[in-house]
C-alpha cells in the first residue's frame, strides 16, 4: 500500500495536520485556526493546505474533541430513556456523591430530562434469572412517546442486564422496529459490565453523542469523498487506537479522550524509537497540565473516567493525569500568604496579561515573559503582535511581589518553582501510583508550553534527561498515524474460580475475537499483525477493588484455546502478590469482569523521515537575549531550532525557537539534536 | 519558636507533605477489603505534631469528620506512650476506644512515630471504619445500646508493634472478635502498609530539605492558617446567633433530645458555645467530646472551604462543650450513632451562621445517614450481612438548587451499586428512586431525598436494623426557605405496612421471603423565599415529577402554570 496518510487532529484553537507519504517518506505538517461550531471546515482546509489530490489519499485519520466538547458544553441531542421500573432516577442519582467535598454547594443535571425517562416493567435478577418478562407494550407505547416529545435517540436501560441481557435485547427489537434512525441501543450492547449508574451513564451519553458525532463525521466522509477520496477514513478512540468510521458513529463515547490519546501514542513511539521506552508525557495548555506515563513502551489504561461532575464514562481510556497547571494559571498569593498557581486559570482567552486582552492577575506565562523566556516580540501561535512585558511585571510585582516581599524577578521566579514543583509532583504521583521509580523515565513535552519547563523536571523529580519532540505542536496527529486499529470488550463473568465453567468463559473470548476480527477484515487497511489479549477482572471473596490478571491464551487460526482454572489460579496469585506483597491464606478467588482487546497492527513509518537534512548550529542562530535565571541574567544564545543540524550539541543557557513552540535549556543542561531531529536535554557533563 | 522559612521552600513543601497523606490515602482505598473503606473512603491519613498530637497535614480524599478528630487519637496514643515510657522507632500503637479518639468503634486506629536521626518527628496515622468489631449488632449500629460493650469490643491503645516487631497476639484477639475476620485482617494489611508509605515518604523528604527546613514549614503553615481563619473572621460582622434543632429520640426513650448552639463573632475570633443541648442520655446518640470538637472544625470547613486542613484553623475559634451534655459522654457511655448528632450539630451551627451571613451557608442537608442492615443465613448456612447508609438531598444555596441524593456533610462516601448489593446478598431493590415531594421550598429548593425499596429474596428470611433520624424534626431551609420532608422507615408484615414506634430507630425487625423495608429520605432545606422562586423552574419540576402539582401550587402560587 503506497499513498499518503493523514492524521487530524482538532483541537480547541489548532486544528493540526500530519500528511506522510508513504511512497516518498516525506512528512508535512500543517496548523489551521479550529473552526466552531462545525469543525468540518477546519479539517477540510487544513487536508487542502498540504494536499491538493484526495485520491492519493491512502488513510486519514481523526483525533477529535466533538465529542468531548459536546459533553463538556451539554450540547448533545434530545434523547429519551426507557428503564426498569422502579429505576428511572439511576442516572440523576449518580454514586451519591457531590461535586466538592467542601462547601456542600452545586447541583447536577443529568443529559435526559426526568420526564423523559420512562418506566417499563420487566426485571431480571443477579443470577441472570428473569423474575418480570418485559412487558413490549409497555416499551412501544413508552418509545412512541419518546418519538412524538422529539428525542433523537433512545437508550434502554434494565438492571441486572450484564447478566443477562435477554430482556433489553428484546425491548430494543421492538424499538428499532418504530424508531426512524439508527440511534437506539441498550446497555448491553454498550457495556455488559455490573455497576448499573456506570453502564447506564456510558449507555446514556453515547446516545446523546450519536446523534452529533455520527452527523458530523458523515459530513466529513462525504466532503473527503467529494474531494475524491476512496481510502479509508478512521477515528482514534480513547483507548489510544483507531476504529473505522461507522463503528465510531456507533460507539461516539468511546471518543472521549480521542485527541489526547493520540498525542500520547505518538509520544510513545517517538520516545521508543529515540531508545526511550519509559516516559512520562506532558502537555501543557493553557489552563491544565495534562500527564500520562508509558512504561515498556505500553501506556497505561484507565477503565474510566468522568467528563464532569456526574457524567461518567467507563471505557477504556488512555490514562491521563490532569492538574490545573497551565500557561493562563493564575498566580496568587492567599489571605494566610501562601503562593498558590491556579486553580483558576485566565485560559487562552483573555489569556495572560501580557496578551494585553483584559486579564490583569499574572499567570505562569507571565511569569516566563518577564524571565525572558518566551520572545515578547514573537508570541507564539501567531495570534498576536507582541507580548506586554511591562504589564506582566507590574502584575507580577503588585498581586505576588509585595505581599510576599519579593521584588518582580524573584516574584516571577517563585511563580515558576511553585509551578514547577506542582507539575513535578503530577509526574512523581503518575509513576508512584504504578510503582515505577520516575528516576528512570524521560520527560517529554508536547503541546505548546512543556518545553519551557523541562529543564525543572528534570531537576524537581530526578530524571536524567527530557526528549522535545521535532513538531510538539503536532504530536496528536502524528499520533494518529501512528496509531493501531483497537478495539476493547468487557464482559461480566461474577463467579467462584473454584469450578469456574472454563467453556462458558471461553464462548465469551471466541464471541470478543470473531467480531474484533471481523472489524479488522472489514477495514480497507492493511495490518502488519493481529493480536489478542486477554485478562479477568479478579479479587479476594469480600475484597471490592479487583486486580488486572493477564492471561496467556493462545489464539490459533482465529480459534482460542481455552485457559484451565489452575492457569488462572495462577495467574491471579501472580498479579496479585505483585499488586500487594502477600496472598490471602484461605481466600476465595472470584472472577468478576472479563476484557479482551483484539488489535491489528498498523504499519511503522520511518521517524528518520522527520529528521532536519543538512544545516549547522551557525546558520540555526538567531541571536541573543537576556534571560533570567535563578538569580542573574544571562546573555542566551537564540537558536532558530529546526534549522539545527542532526547531531548539534547546544550547552545551556540557550533558547530553541520553532513557530509553535520554545524550547528552553537552562545554564547547567545542553540540548542535544537526535538522528530523529527530536532534542534531548540532559544535565551537562561537569 | 520556627526557624525563618523563604515563601518559596513554604509552598513547595505544602505541596509535597499535602501528596504524602494522599498517597497513604490511596494506598488504603486500594488495598482494604471492605467496602465501607474501599469506595466510600470511610478512612484518612495525616502527620501529627510530636508534642501536642495537634494536625499538621491531612489527605484529601479520606473522611471530613476526621481531619478534625486525629488529633484527639493521637494524643491519646501520646499520653499512653508517656505512660508506659518507652517510644521507639517502629513501634505502632492500635486502639478503637471512642472516648479517646473520637467518633465510634468501628473505627480502628494506627498510630506510629516517626523519627528522623533517632529523634522524634511526629506522627503518622492511619484510621479506617472495619466492616465489624462484634458487639451485639452485625456491623456495629445498634440503636438499642446502653452502654459501648453492646456496641463493639472496646480495644484502648495498645502495641501492635514494639520497635518494628509485630505482636501476633494483639492480631489474634482482634481477630477473634469480628465476626469478619479475613475482612478485618485485609484492612489492617492496608493500614500497615498506608504507614510504612507514609514513612518512607517522609524519608525522602526530610533527607531532601532537612528536618528543620521541613519543620519550620510545619510552623508556617499552621500560624498561616490561623492568618487566614482570622482574616474570613474578619469580614463577618460581629454578633450573637442562636440556634436550636432535635434529635428524634435516643434509641431508648421516645423524647426529643435539643441541641442548641449560641455563635459568636468578634472581630478575628468565634465563640460556639453549645449550652443548653440536652444532657447526656441512655442510648448511642451520645459523643464523646473529640468528636465534638472535631465537629465544629467541619461546619466550619463547609461554610469556608478554601481553609487548610490543619490545627491552626482552629486556633481563633473557641468550642464550649458543655460538661455533661450528650456532646462529651464519659466512657462507657455508647457513642455508636455518633454521626447523627454530629450532623445535627453542623446543621445548627449552619442555622446559625445563616444569619450572620446568609450568602456563605447552605441550608440544612438531609441529616442522618440512615445506617441499615438486613442480615440473615442462607441454605448452606452461610451468614450474610448487608449494610449500608443511604443518601438524601443537600440543601439550597445562594447559588442553585441543592443537589439531589448526595452524601452527607461529614463523609465523601459513595453508595454502592444495586447490582452489586443484588449480586452480593439475597435482596432485591424494588425501587431506587428520587423521591418527589420531599425538597424544602425556596427561591433555590433543597435538593430531593430518595425512596429505596428492599425485597428479601431469601427463603430464610431476614432480620433489619435501622439507625437514623429526622424521623420528627425536618431539615431546615436557610434565608427564608422552607423545611425538607421527614425522613419514612417502613417495613412490610403479613398485615401490611408498618413505622417503628421510635420513628427513625428500630431492632431485629424479621422479614420473610417476599417482604421489604423501604425507606424515604429527606430532602434538603431550601433557600431564600419560596416566593421569588422562578415559575419556569417550577414548572420544570412539575414536568419531570419533583413535585406534585397540587404542592407547587401550595408552594409557590399558580404562576407555574402558565410558565414557559
Amino acid at each position: 500500500m503506497t499513498g499518503k496518510m493523514i492524521g487530524v487532529d482538532v483541537g480547541g484553537t489548532f486544528t493540526d495536520i500530519f500528511v506522510l507519504d508513504e511512497s516518498t517518506g516525506i512528512a508535512q505538517v500543517a496548523k489551521v485556526p479550529t473552526t466552531r461550531p462545525d469543525q468540518s471546515g477546519g479539517f477540510l482546509s487544513g487536508i487542502g493546505s498540504r494536499v491538493d489530490d484526495l485520491s492519493e489519499v491512502s488513510v486519514v485519520v481523526h483525533g477529535t474533541t466533538a465529542g468531548t466538547n459536546a459533553l463538556l458544553e451539554r450540547k448533545g441531542a434530545r434523547i429519551g430513556v426507557i428503564t426498569t421500573q422502579g429505576l428511572r432516577d439511576v442516572l440523576e442519582m449518580r454514586r451519591r456523591d457531590r461535586p466538592r467535598t467542601w462547601g456542600l454547594r452545586g447541583d447536577f443535571k443529568p443529559v435526559v430530562d426526568r420526564a423523559l425517562r420512562l418506566e417499563v416493567p420487566e426485571r431480571t435478577l443477579a443470577d441472570g434469572t428473569i423474575r418480570t418478562p418485559v412487558d413490549l407494550g409497555a416499551v412501544r407505547i413508552a418509545a412512541r412517546m419518546l418519538i412524538d416529545e422529539g428525542c433523537l435517540a433512545c437508550a434502554i436501560l434494565f438492571a441486572n442486564s450484564y447478566a443477562n441481557s435477554e430482556n433489553e435485547r428484546q425491548a430494543v427489537e421492538a424499538v428499532r422496529e418504530i424508531w426512524p434512525n439508527a440511534h437506539v441501543s441498550c446497555s448491553s450492547e454498550i457495556l455488559p459490565e455490573i455497576r448499573e449508574f456506570e453502564r447506564f451513564s456510558t449507555t446514556a451519553l453515547n446516545a446523546y453523542l450519536q446523534p452529533e458525532v455520527s452527523g458530523y463525521l458523515a459530513r466529513l466522509e462525504t466532503a473527503l469523498k467529494e474531494g475524491g477520496f476512496e481510502g479509508e477514513f478512521m477515528i482514534v478512540q480513547s483507548n489510544g487506537g483507531v476504529m473505522d468510521v461507522d463503528t465510531a458513529a456507533s460507539f461516539p463515547i468511546r471518543t472521549a479522550l480521542s485527541g489526547p490519546a493520540a498525542g500520547v501514542i505518538a509520544a510513545g513511539y517517538i520516545a521508543e524509537a529515540a531508545g526511550f521506552p519509559d516516559v512520562i508525557t506532558g502537555d501543557m495548555g493553557g489552563t491544565s497540565f495534562d500527564v500520562s506515563l508509558i512504561a515498556q513502551g505500553q501506556s497505561m489504561l484507565s477503565p474510566q473516567t468522568s467528563i464532569d461532575f456526574g457524567m461518567v464514562v467507563r471505557s477504556p481510556m488512555i490514562e491521563i493525569t490532569t492538574i490545573g497547571a497551565g500557561g493562563g494559571s493564575i498566580a496568587w498569593v492567599d489571605k494566610g500568604g501562601l503562593l498558590n498557581i491556579g486553580p483558576e486559570s485566565a485560559g487562552s482567552t483573555p489569556g495572560p496579561v501580557a496578551y494585553g486582552q483584559g486579564n490583569t492577575r499574572p499567570t505562569v506565562t507571565d511569569a516566563n515573559v518577564v524571565l525572558g523566556r518566551i520572545d515578547p516580540e514573537n508570541p507564539i501561535g501567531g495570534k498576536l503582535d507582541r507580548l506586554d512585558v511591562e504589564s506582566a511585571k507590574a502584575a507580577i510585582l503588585e498581586q505576588v511581589g509585595k505581599p510576599l516581599g519579593l521584588d518582580a524577578l524573584k516574584a516571577a521566579e517563585a511563580i515558576l518553582r511553585v509551578a514547577n514543583s506542582r507539575m513535578a509532583g503530577a509526574l512523581r504521583l503518575v509513576s508512584i501510583e504504578r510503582g515505577f521509580d520516575p528516576k528512570r523515565f524521560a520527560f517529554m513535552p508536547f503541546g505548546g508550553g512543556g518545553a519551557l519547563h523541562a529543564g525543572a523536571m528534570l531537576a524537581d523529580v530526578g530524571l536524567a534527561r527530557a526528549i522535545v519532540p521535532r513538531y510538539p505542536g503536532v504530536t496528536s496527529a502524528m499520533g494518529c498515524v501512528i496509531a493501531d486499529m483497537r478495539q476493547d470488550f468487557v464482559q461480566t463473568i461474577n463467579t467462584m474460580l473454584a469450578g469456574i465453567d472454563t467453556n462458558a468463559l471461553t464462548a465469551h473470548m471466541q464471541a470478543h475475537v470473531d467480531s474484533g476480527l471481523a472489524t479488522l477484515e472489514a477495514a480497507q487497511t492493511t495490518f502488519e499483525a493481529r493480536e489478542t489479549a486477554f485478562t479477568l477482572d479478579m479479587a479476594y471473596l469480600g475484597q471490592t477493588h479487583t486486580v488486572s490478571v493477564p492471561l496467556a491464551v493462545t489464539v490459533t487460526d482465529g480459534k482460542v484455546i481455552p485457559p484451565t482454572e489452575e492457569e488462572i489460579r495462577e495467574a491471579f496469585d501472580a498479579a496479585y502478590r505483585a499488586a500487594y506483597g502477600r496472598l490471602l491464606k484461605n481466600g476465595t478467588r472470584r472472577v468478576i469482569n472479563l476484557r479482551s482487546a483484539v488489535t491489528g497492527k498498523r504499519p511503522r513509518f520511518d521517524l528518520g523521515t522527520l529528521a532536519p537534512e543538512g544545516g549547522s548550529l551557525e546558520k540555526a542562530l538567531k541571536g541573543t537575549r537576556q534571560v533570567h535565571f535563578d538569580e542573574a541574567w544571562f546573555e542566551t544564545k537564540i537558536y532558530s531550532r529546526l534549522a539545527l543540524p542532526v547531531g548539534a550539541e547546544v550547552p545551556g543557557p540557550a533558547i530553541l525557537e520553532q513557530p509553535d513552540t520554545t524550547v528552553l535549556i537552562e545554564p547547567d543542561l545542553v540540548g542535544r539534536i537526535d538522528t530523529y531531529g527530536n532534542t534531548i536535554i540532559e544535565r551537562a557533563a561537569s | 519558636m520556627s526557624a525563618e522559612i523563604d515563601p518559596i521552600t513554604l509552598a513547595v513543601l505544602a505541596g509535597r507533605m499535602e501528596q504524602i497523606a494522599d498517597e497513604m490515602d490511596a494506598t488504603l482505598f486500594r488495598a482494604a477489603f471492605n467496602p465501607i473503606i474501599a469506595e466510600a473512603h470511610d478512612a484518612s491519613h495525616g502527620l501529627y505534631h510530636a508534642g501536642t498530637g495537634d494536625t499538621l497535614v491531612q489527605g484529601k480524599s479520606g473522611l471530613p469528620i476526621f481531619v478534625g478528630v486525629m488529633s484527639f487519637a493521637v494524643k491519646a496514643v501520646i499520653d499512653k506512650a508517656e505512660e508506659n515510657g518507652d517510644l521507639a522507632d517502629g513501634d505502632i500503637y492500635i486502639f478503637n476506644d471512642a472516648h479517646l479518639g473520637g467518633t465510634h468503634l468501628s473505627d480502628m486506629r494506627l498510630v506510629r512515630p516517626y523519627f528522623h536521626d533517632g529523634q522524634l518527628f511526629c506522627y503518622l496515622a492511619s484510621v479506617g471504619h472495619w466492616h465489624d468489631v462484634g458487639g451485639a449488632v452485625p456491623g456495629n449500629y445498634n440503636p438499642a445500646a446502653t452502654d459501648a460493650f453492646q456496641e463493639a469490643f472496646v480495644l484502648p491503645p495498645v502495641r501492635l508493634a514494639k520497635a518494628g516487631e509485630v505482636q501476633q497476639d494483639i492480631i489474634d484477639i482482634l481477630m477473634r472478635n469480628t465476626r469478619l475476620p479475613q475482612s478485618a485482617q485485609g484492612d489492617l494489611n492496608g493500614q500497615l502498609g498506608a504507614l510504612d508509605l507514609g514513612v518512607k515518604r517522609m524519608d525522602e523528604l526530610l533527607g531532601e530539605y532537612g528536618a528543620d527546613t521541613v519543620r519550620a514549614a510545619l510552623d508556617a503553615l499552621q500560624d498561616r492558617a490561623e492568618a487566614l481563619m482570622r482574616a474570613e473572621l474578619t469580614e463577618l460582622p460581629d454578633g450573637r446567633w442562636e440556634a436550636t434543632d432535635y434529635l428524634d429520640n435516643d434509641g431508648i426513650t421516645d423524647e426529643p433530645l435539643p441541641i442548641t448552639v449560641a455563635l459568636e463573632i468578634a472581630g478575628d475570633t468565634m465563640t460556639l458555645d453549645f449550652t443548653g443541648t440536652a444532657p447526656r442520655c441512655a442510648g448511642p446518640v451520645n459523643i464523646a467530646l473529640p468528636t465534638a470538637v472535631a465537629t465544629a472544625y467541619v461546619a466550619i470547613k463547609h461554610i469556608f472551604p478554601t481553609l487548610p486542613a490543619n490545627a491552626g484553623v482552629m486556633r481563633p475559634i473557641d468550642v464550649q462543650i458543655p460538661e455533661g451534655s450528650l456532646l462529651s459522654a464519659p466512657f462507657p457511655a455508647p457513642v455508636g450513632g455518633y454521626t447523627e448528632t454530629i450532623l445535627r450539630m453542623i446543621d445548627v451551627i449552619f442555622a446559625a451562621a445563616s444569619q450572620a451571613a446568609p450568602e456563605r451557608v447552605v441550608a440544612n442537608a438531609y441529616g442522618t445517614i440512615n445506617a441499615l442492615s438486613i442480615s440473615g443465613k442462607r441454605d448452606n448456612g452461610q451468614p450474610w450481612v448487608m449494610f449500608s447508609f443511604y443518601g438524601g438531598g443537600h440543601g439550597g444555596s445562594i447559588e442553585s438548587d441543592g443537589l439531589n441524593h448526595g452524601n452527607a456533610p461529614i463523609s465523601t462516601a459513595t453508595i454502592p451499586p444495586m447490582e452489586i448489593l443484588e449480586a452480593a446478598y439475597p435482596v432485591m431493590f424494588r425501587q431506587w428512586a428520587l423521591r418527589p415531594d420531599s425538597a424544602g421550598a425556596g427561591m433555590h429548593r433543597g435538593g430531593l431525598g430518595a425512596t429505596y425499596e428492599i425485597e428479601v429474596l431469601e427463603g430464610n428470611g431476614a432480620k433489619a436494623f435501622l439507625f437514623g433520624e429526622r424521623g420528627r424534626h425536618a431539615p431546615k431551609g436557610a434565608a427564608g426557605g422552607g423545611e425538607a420532608a421527614l425522613n419514612v422507615f417502613s417495613y412490610e408484615q403479613a398485615d401490611g405496612w408498618h413505622h417503628p414506634p421510635m420513628a427513625s430507630k428500630m431492632v431485629g425487625i424479621s422479614l420473610k421471603q417476599g417482604q421489604s423495608v423501604r425507606l424515604d429520605t429527606p430532602g434538603g432545606g431550601g433557600y431564600g423565599d419560596p416566593a421569588t422562586r422562578a415559575p419556569a423552574a417550577v414548572a420544570r419540576d412539575v414536568a419531570g415529577g419533583l413535585i406534585s402539582p397540587g404542592k407547587a401550587t401550595e408552594t409557590y402560587g399558580p404562576a407555574w402554570e402558565t410558565a414557559q
